[in-house]
């Protein structure tokens, strides 16, 4: 992922001197958009494509529809009475209605450049079987219900992660080789384990031993009238799945962050402000973390992006109801619409930040010039 | 050779590595050892077949061993049978052709709590007239208690929990805790000591005969213990670890030969085949992973061959292909290979044969490193209901547990076991890769 948004040798390279740089940005950002968005484009259509199977999982659901409906109509009370014959006509309207309404009687092609087109402006339609907490079918409210909870959960730990692990791993890298160093590298492998894996470990401790902290959900049941006790309790929930994504990915990030910074302290320059005599402080700030500052913008990025996916699993083992759950649920009632939705609002968030990072290197960081290679 | 010989010698410099080779070396012993002692289609039968294979077994028991760490022991599940010559068995033919066979097993109860249930599975062979039983069970404290009398036929098994005799003798207890109760006590407590269990069966056919299966539910059983279902865990655990590599080690290799091979013919053909790849990674990142797989795995199949053949194809266009072609694009340039294009070698000989080979170096460290993620994937799908339906594996134990509340009702085993095997082995894949990732880069041995 991270290699997308890498700030590319080429763009390093020296000017050309032939056009306008008011040209060369403008021609550039126009090249960039549209191959982002043709790579939206067809990745949207992939996913639409896989979530239908190529058309096989429109069969599944006709044949869920009429085998419901007409068991809905042999066995129902209100039924009883009719006849055979009309029961049978009552069954074919009620699947026929059914299958319009969901959209099943157009050809698969034209359905999903329906899904296509409606993704690509945004228009998020309905949901087949969902419904967000309040009734509604719109997709719309059921991701803006769910928003907050996975923007709490993944927010708070994955800030948490990627600042705690950036300041560790400046000092540490300042103290190579130490006790502390080598510990941090010998538990690496830690992260190997996904953040679920974490979880588990985590209930059976606290919750099951000790019994100090709940086994999962949102609040405690019933939810607390007042507002202290609400966020009180919102705390006590949020801190086990928090610290299960934390903890999953700590080590290794600030391994990696370690290694990187410990490339850029043994620069020349670097060696010249030690030489120099200025303070640690000042060598990290000015000489370390400024040069390696795209590379922090491009995670943290990255980063807030990937809060918007949440953590299916995660949230599934912790019954946390945030947006990586209702994608799972979504994908058991086949809901298309649901689906679609928090793929094309990933894929835009991605490519809008790909393309803005570009021009953030280039104000950070003097020696990148827009366009300025090919 | 040399070269290889030397590296593993610097493998062997890092602890870690020496501790990861270990446990990778434990589990192919351990895969290899289920894969021969239980073969594949017994696994699945074990795995897939419910009462009539595991009658004989309680549900939710914990592994016998967790008594060495209680100071109240519980009791241990066993079943004994008078075909095998456990539970003797004597025979006294009468006048009329009516004889009496007798049973008797005595067993040492010195456990601390008390069984789930006792039952007795009678076979017996007659024309028209069943035999008869009545069951007695003697207790240390001399008590006789009557657990039935009772016709028997064909093949009957006969529960104590459902005895009339001991539902209206225990009235507002179980069965099992009032059978083995102390009389005296206030509280119910276990009485240690021996019991008996006496069987008087009388025939009245001439070649009538009678055998008997003693099944006893403790609160636990075997090596790993149970599950919802009686299975024995020690099948899955065991057949979980074949799965495991099996999967890690294809997918990791497949992922990262096949990542090579495309960066090494896009660099090398360049211009549109180049192109097209680069293309193809990007639109690939955008794609949702999981939820892909999640789709693969409810709409499509959920077959372990279909899952590690998405997993490889959608992991092949990622980051690592970018990073390859860099390094080729590098090394293209490079003298030998001009030296192969001048002797007239075609475009695939040199890509197979001075290309990928290059990286090797590379290819290993990532190989090794790769497999704890994949194993971790294949049980992440299991935790999500999407594994093979077939397959004994450790992500199923933790799903199977996860769905029966297992860590809320106090059964830890049942996560603990595959978790733990879970842990050791992508530790000891994570350990082994880091270390020879710092063999083969020297780059970042300094750091």
């Amino acid at each position: 992922m991270e290699a997308i948004a890498q700030p590319s040798s080429e763009m390093a390279a020296p000017k050309k001197k032939s056009t306008s740089a008011l040209v060369r940005v403008v021609r550039y950002s126009g090249v960039r958009l549209v191959t982002l968005f043709i790579t939206v484009v067809i990745a949207i259509y992939l996913t639409i494509m896989i979530a239908n199977m190529g058309g096989y999982v429109d069969r599944m659901m006709r044949n869920e529809i009429e085998e419901n409906i007409t068991m809905q109509v042999a066995s129902g009370k209100a039924y009883q009475n009719l006849t055979t014959e009309a029961k049978k006509e009552l069954a074919q309207q009620m699947i026929d209605l059914e299958i319009k309404r969901l959209h099943l009687d157009q050809p698969l092609m034209v359905r999903t450049v329906g899904y296509l087109s409606n993704a690509i402006t945004l228009r998020l339609g309905r949901a087949l079987q969902m419904a967000s907490d309040t009734g509604s079918r719109q997709v719309r409210l059921i991701i803006l219900e769910r928003l907050p909870s996975t923007l709490l959960l993944m927010g708070s730990s994955q800030l948490l992660l990627f600042f705690a692990s950036l300041f560790l791993a400046l000092s540490l890298s300042r103290h190579y080789g130490s006790f502390w160093d080598k510990l941090i590298i010998a538990l690496t492998p830690t992260s190997a384990a996904p953040p679920w894996f974490y979880g588990i470990f985590l209930i059976l401790i606290f919750a099951a031993i000790l019994k100090i902290l709940p086994f999962g959900g949102l609040v405690s049941a019933p939810p607390p009238t007042d507002q202290f006790e609400y966020f009180l309790s919102l705390l006590q929930h949020l801190l086990l799945p928090g610290f299960a994504l934390f903890f999953s990915g700590f080590f290794l990030s600030i391994y990696g962050w370690r290694t990187f910074f410990l490339i850029y302290s043994s620069e020349d320059y670097v060696e010249m402000a030690k030489a120099k005599g200025l303070s640690a402080r000042d060598i990290e700030r000015r000489y370390i973390l400024r040069p390696t500052l795209p590379n922090i913008i491009t995670n943290f990025a990255l980063l807030l992006i990937g809060v918007w996916q949440g953590a299916i699993v995660t949230e599934t083992i912790f019954n946390w109801p945030g947006l990586g759950r209702t994608l799972y649920q979504a994908i058991g009632f086949n809901d298309t619409p649901v689906i679609v939705a928090t793929a094309i609002i990933y894929a835009y968030l991605l490519a809008i930040t790909v393309f803005l990072l570009d021009f953030i290197y280039a104000l950070v960081d003097p020696r990148v010039k827009i366009g300025g290679g090919s | 050779m040399d070269t290889l010989k030397s590296s593993f010698r610097e493998i062997l410099r890092y602890p870690s590595a020496i501790v990861g080779l270990v446990i990778v070396l434990l589990l192919v012993v351990e895969a290899l050892y289920a894969v021969i002692a239980i073969p594949y289609r017994e696994a699945i039968r074990l795995w897939r077949s419910g009462e009539e294979t595991w009658y004989a077994n309680p549900k939710f028991a914990a592994p016998a061993w967790i008594n060495l760490f209680r100071e109240k022991k519980l009791p241990v599940s066993f079943h004994v049978s008078s075909v095998d010559g456990e539970i003797s068995k004597v025979a006294t033919p009468g006048t009329q052709d009516i004889s009496t066979i007798n049973f008797e097993y005595t067993f040492d109860f010195q456990a601390d709590g008390f069984p789930q249930e006792l039952m007795l599975y009678f076979t017996t062979t007659y024309e028209t007239k069943q035999p008869f039983a009545t069951i007695v069970l003697v207790t240390p404290d001399g008590r006789q208690i009557r657990v039935a009398d009772t016709g028997i036929e064909h093949k009957q098994n006969v529960r104590f929990s459902q005895q009339p005799k001991l539902i209206s003798r225990y009235k507002d207890q179980l069965i099992p805790e009032g059978l083995f109760s102390d009389p005296q006590a206030e509280t119910p407590t276990a009485l240690k000591g021996e019991y008996q269990l006496l069987i008087y069966g009388t025939t009245f056919e001439a070649g009538s005969d009678m055998d008997v299966e003693f099944v006893f539910h403790g609160q636990v059983s075997g090596l790993a213990g149970t599950d919802m279902a009686r299975r024995d865990l020690v099948v899955p655990l065991l057949w979980g670890a074949p799965i495991a590599l099996a999967f890690g080690l294809l997918a990791s290799l497949g992922t990262s030969l096949l990542t090579m091979i495309i960066a090494a013919i896009g660099a090398w053909y360049g211009k549109w085949v180049d192109e097209l790849i680069q293309r193809v990674t990007e639109i690939n990142m955008v794609l949702p992973f999981l939820p892909i797989m999640i789709m693969i795995g409810t709409f499509f199949s959920r077959s372990i061959w279909v899952m590690l053949s998405a997993v490889v194809l959608l992991s092949i266009f990622t980051g690592s292909i970018k990073a390859y072609r860099a390094i080729f694009v590098q090394v293209r340039e490079s003298m030998y290979i001009e030296a192969a294009r001048a002797y007239g070698a075609s475009d695939w000989r040199i890509i197979v044969r001075y290309l990928v080979p290059r990286m090797i170096p590379l290819l290993i460290p990532g190989l090794v490193s790769g497999v704890p993620g994949f194993i971790f994937f294949e049980a992440t799908l299991a935790v999500l209901g999407l594994g093979d339906p077939t397959l004994p594996t450790w992500g199923k134990i933790i799903n199977d547990a996860e769905t029966h509340a297992a860590l809320y009702k106090g059964y830890y085993y049942w996560i603990l076991e595959p978790a733990v095997l879970l842990m050791f082995t992508g530790l000891g894949f994570a350990m082994l890769g880091f270390a020879l990732d710092r063999v083969f880069n020297p780059r970042l041995r300094g750091v």
